[in-house]
């Protein structure tokens, strides 16, 4: 991994950014839990290398979304459409070995487990020997064992968490959890990472750091990030594409510029009343 | 092909050839149902309010029992002797909030699960020091005559030891559903420290619902030890209790009557109809099995509402 | 003052990984093992092997069993006795069917059977959770004793009741049975452990490990991560049920000799094992043998000590002061330290590396 600092926080509303195709293709997605729509028939696409930021005030259904995009709640209606096959219901797991990796609004780590296992965790999928050799340690399987500590060691450092990497999670504040599980989506090396309010919570410093984090991971690694985030400032800042949900329905789509002068955005969520800088929220 | 008929066919023409005796069977069933409910009634009160699978109901039971028998021996009326056993359950249940609890608020559900089976030793072993470890007989007082209903032989203590488990059950379904107590009960269960911010005094709660409990036990005691005498084998029969649980749902008062109904019932047609098929006393496992069975079908219990889980 | 890491630094992963990092604690385990091989059972007497020492190896490794199922993936289970009986009967039936098989591949199928059964009474555990669980695993070990009971052909028909360990030799010992000395099955029983100890260490360390303790603390976000959680659990299920099976075989063939079902009963067995655990240390494979060790000699001290200091009870009013003590012992520690010897063992370790100073 080459050095991720020597690059500073690119202003992405002037940066050519150069986008591939169409990852994931979001299908008139429908569901509902008893009778309430949480989505209804929402469509958009995230291309390669994109950070697309949906928006919406609480219980438009955009955890929902990340839940159907990564197979824990099954749609009603719709298709998921990920590297170009198509899906109406995904198996979390499916969609794990796939390539979609997330992080939650309510930190989900394991929090028995030291940072290192956490992130080593985040490589099962990687690693294939068998039971028998993982009973003796030795050979191949302490050889694998090893090459994925590395990888591991590696994600430690691209995200400053060195001093706490035999620290039990459960132990630490919370925004270093927010790393430590941003550290174990990164662990599997996902196409796709889907991040549930990465800075919820967070004090200005953090949410820096954070953003900071995020688009490295887009600029090293292309990774296609979808996040959700109540910060107006920051989602302006960082994102390519914004998709604002309400109520379950898609409201607007398009760049920061785009939605910040959509006149249903600005009535619905913004609110007319609101200062100039767009600080919706919190 | 034997078997299969033994097991499929026999059994449903046993039934058909002497509905007397089915019913006399369902009856029967029925009745250990109740007491099944009653000691279940415990486990979901306690497990309600403070979120603790008391293990150590069934010890509970037994405890009660001895302290109500050992001081009927020494002399102490039926009354006196009520009285005082359930001053003592209320006393145990302090201590247990004073010494117990109270020191293993914010520990994982199974720490306090180890806990209540720590408990348990130590009741069995108190009770039993206390007022001796061989069998002993209560008398309560309640007739205990047979008398035939409609060609139905029954028996008048195993009524009113129905009656009287029917009724408690009521009383505490009401209970938890109509009074403020039962209100703030329901909130801790909800959610401790949400309660304690809208000032509900939890350790009065966790001694309150302890204390119930310890009377439920008192009164499941009683009918049991007053109809196989009171024995350490008492804490087996509670141990009944917990496929009445899963059947049920931990959390629910109606789920624990029924269930403690369906195990009761099924246990003992199940027994005298399929038991001979399978070399008898199958008793000891059959409750077990149908709530596993039960669970595959419906995880959340019979009233348990399903759970949609969020992340 | 000998306890300290200084000047011992790790230059690679592989160092960094290792069970015991620093070099005192690679010497100590050493020696312990040693001491065990060459020193105790020419120390011990009959008496302590017979009554501690057998089966506090054997219960130790039924309890690293358990503590891979509960402390490791989350699963509790109070059907430890049903597992072990399970290994007991499929090694008797074995060994009695084909007199030529080796005792040890005997042992091993034994646990292999376990396990299937093990692996069945898991698949509920895909759907319940917890206490639920726990309760289902009762289901496990009230049928499963019922029907080693009732049906003959696992005892061989045998008028008793009950099953005896036929004499079996290895390296031209005699290793089980009445016949065998007890220096003979304590060799075998501790190196059975030692192996067990060692393997389920490996395990747990690994993925196979990691993927069970993340079931444990978080199923829906390892599911996300792409862990399979039926594989999962019944994996754990089967790794258990095998260290029980054939801690069961064991228990009859190197300890008892002969016995029936009740000594698998619930209170015999399955409660004992989970309190070593939960005293030893959920989630700990050393834990889990300390706990056993202390489970098992503190009955043999409640009842060797009063006669000691000149206080004569009755075994009656004894054995119920033991329940007592116990219940309340196990109350304390789940108070005093819910992470139970391990976690001692590691604060005495950090002490003893400042020792003589406070921090």
């Amino acid at each position: 991994m080459p050095e991720p600092m020597n690059e500073t926080t690119k202003d992405t509303m002037t940066a050519e950014r150069m986008f591939g195709d169409v990852l994931l293709d979001v299908d008139g997605i429908s569901i509902s839990f008893g009778g309430v729509k949480a989505l209804d028939g929402v469509s958009f696409n995230v291309r390669e290398h994109e950070v697309l930021a949906i928006i919406g005030p609480n219980g438009a259904g955009k955890s929902s979304m990340l839940n159907c995009i990564n197979g824990f709640y099954h749609p009603q209606e719709g298709t998921i459409t990920f590297k170009g096959s198509p899906h109406h219901q995904m198996q979390t797991h499916e969609a794990a070995s796939q390539g979609i990796a997330r992080t939650f609004q309510n930190i989900a780590l394991f929090k028995g487990m030291s940072t290192l296992d956490n992130i080593m965790t985040g490589r099962s999928l990687k690693m294939k020997k068998n039971f028998l050799w993982q009973a003796l340690y030795f050979g191949p399987a302490l050889k694998e064992e090893l090459e994925h500590r590395a990888k591991a060691e590696e994600i430690i450092d691209f995200l400053e968490i060195e001093a706490i990497r035999k620290t039990p999670v459960g132990k630490l504040p919370y925004g270093l959890q927010k790393r430590v599980e941003l550290g174990r989506a990164l662990a599997a090396e996902p196409d796709l990472l889907l991040l549930d309010e990465p800075m919820a919570g967070m004090n200005h410093e953090e949410k820096e750091d954070m953003c900071r984090y995020i688009l490295d991971v887009n600029d090293e690694f292309g990774t296609t990030i979808v996040l959700i985030e109540h910060d107006m400032s920051v989602v302006m800042d960082i994102s390519d594409r914004v998709v604002v949900l309400d109520y379950g329905k898609k409201l607007a789509d398009g760049t920061p510029d785009e939605v910040r002068a959509n006149q249903d955005v600005i009535d619905a969520y913004l609110g007319v009343s609101h200062d100039e800088n767009g600080n919706g929220d919190e | 092909m034997e078997f299969l008929n033994a097991v499929f066919v026999a059994p449903f023409l046993d039934i058909a050839d002497s509905p007397v005796f089915f019913a006399e069977v369902v009856i029967g069933g029925l009745m250990s149902g109740v007491m099944y409910s009653l000691v279940a009634l415990g486990f979901v009160l306690i497990f309600k309010a403070s979120g603790v699978f008391n293990y150590a109901q069934g010890a509970m039971v037994l405890f009660a029992a001895l302290t109500l028998v050992g001081l009927m021996e020494h002399g102490a009326p039926l009354w006196l002797g009520l009285l005082v056993t359930l001053g003592v359950m209320v006393a145990l249940a302090y201590a247990i909030e004073r010494f117990m609890l109270r020191k293993l608020v914010n520990q994982e559900g199974i720490i306090l699960f180890m806990a209540t089976i720590g408990l348990n030793f130590v009741l069995e072993g108190v009770g039993q020091i206390a007022f001796g470890s061989d069998v002993k007989r209560l008398d309560v007082g309640l007739p205990d005559k047979s008398f035939e209903w409609k060609g139905i032989l029954l028996n008048t203590f195993d009524l009113s030891a129905t009656f009287i488990g029917a009724v408690m059950v009521t009383s505490l379904a009401l209970f938890f559903q109509y009074t403020p107590t039962g209100r703030a009960l329901r909130a801790v269960a909800d959610d401790h420290q949400a309660a304690l911010s809208v000032g509900i005094p939890l350790k009065t709660i966790w001694v309150i619902v302890w204390s119930v409990a310890g009377a439920v036990a008192l009164v499941a005691g009683i009918m049991w030890g007053a109809k196989a005498g009171v024995q350490f084998s008492l804490v087996l029969i509670a141990l009944k209790a917990l496929p009445v649980l899963i059947l049920g749902g931990f959390t629910s008062v109606p789920g624990a009557i029924v269930g403690g109904l369906i195990i009761g019932v099924g246990e003992k047609v199940a027994e005298v109809y399929w038991g001979p098929v399978f070399g008898g006393a199958i008793e000891s496992w059959f409750a077990y099995m149908l709530a596993l069975a039960f669970l595959l079908f419906r995880p959340q219990g019979l009233f348990g509402e399903k759970i949609i889980e969020r992340v | 003052m000998f306890y300290r890491e200084a000047g011992q630094f790790k230059t690679s992963y592989d160092k960094d990984q290792a069970v015991f990092p620093i070099m005192q604690d690679r010497w100590f385990i050493v020696a312990v093992i040693l001491a065990a091989y060459f020193v105790v059972p020419f120390v011990a007497d009959e008496y302590w092997l017979q009554a501690v020492i057998i089966p506090f190896l054997i219960l130790a490794l039924a309890a690293i069993g358990l503590n891979i199922l509960t402390g490791y993936a989350g699963q509790v289970s109070l059907g430890t006795g049903a597992f072990m009986a399970i290994g007991a009967y499929a090694c008797y039936k074995l060994t009695t069917n084909i007199p030529d098989l080796n005792i040890v591949v005997a042992f091993l199928i034994s646990g292999l059977m376990a396990a299937a059964v093990g692996i069945v009474f898991g698949i509920p555990s895909l759907r319940i959770k917890g206490f639920y669980l726990a309760v289902a695993t009762l289901a496990a070990q009230f049928f499963v004793l019922w029907l080693f009971n009732k049906v003959g052909w696992f005892y061989n028909d045998n008028p008793s009741g009950t099953i005896t360990a036929p004499p079996r030799e290895l390296f031209g010992v005699t290793i089980t049975g009445p016949r065998a000395t007890a220096e003979a099955r304590y060799f075998v029983s501790l190196t059975f452990l030692v192996i067990g100890a060692v393997v389920a260490k490996n395990l747990v360390r690994g993925r196979l490990g990691r993927s069970w303790m993340a079931i444990r603390d978080m199923d829906i976000a390892a599911e996300i991560i792409g862990i399979r959680p039926l594989q999962t659990k019944l994996m754990a299920f089967a790794v258990s049920s095998f260290y029980c099976g054939v801690a069961g075989a064991l228990y009859i063939f190197c300890w008892l000799g002969s016995a029936e079902t009740e000594a698998f009963d619930l209170l015999q067995v399955s409660f004992p094992v989970l309190f070593m655990i939960i005293i030893g240390g959920l989630g700990s494979i050393i834990g889990s043998i300390m706990g056993a060790a202390f489970i098992t000699v503190m009955p043999i001290f409640l009842t060797n000590f009063p006669p000691m200091i000149g206080i004569h009870m009755a075994t009656d009013l004894q054995k119920h002061i033991e329940e007592i003590i116990f219940g309340g012992m196990i109350v304390f520690f789940l108070i005093a330290e819910p992470h139970g010897f391990a976690r001692l063992w590691q604060i005495g370790k950090e002490k003893l590396r400042r020792w003589p100073f406070p921090y």
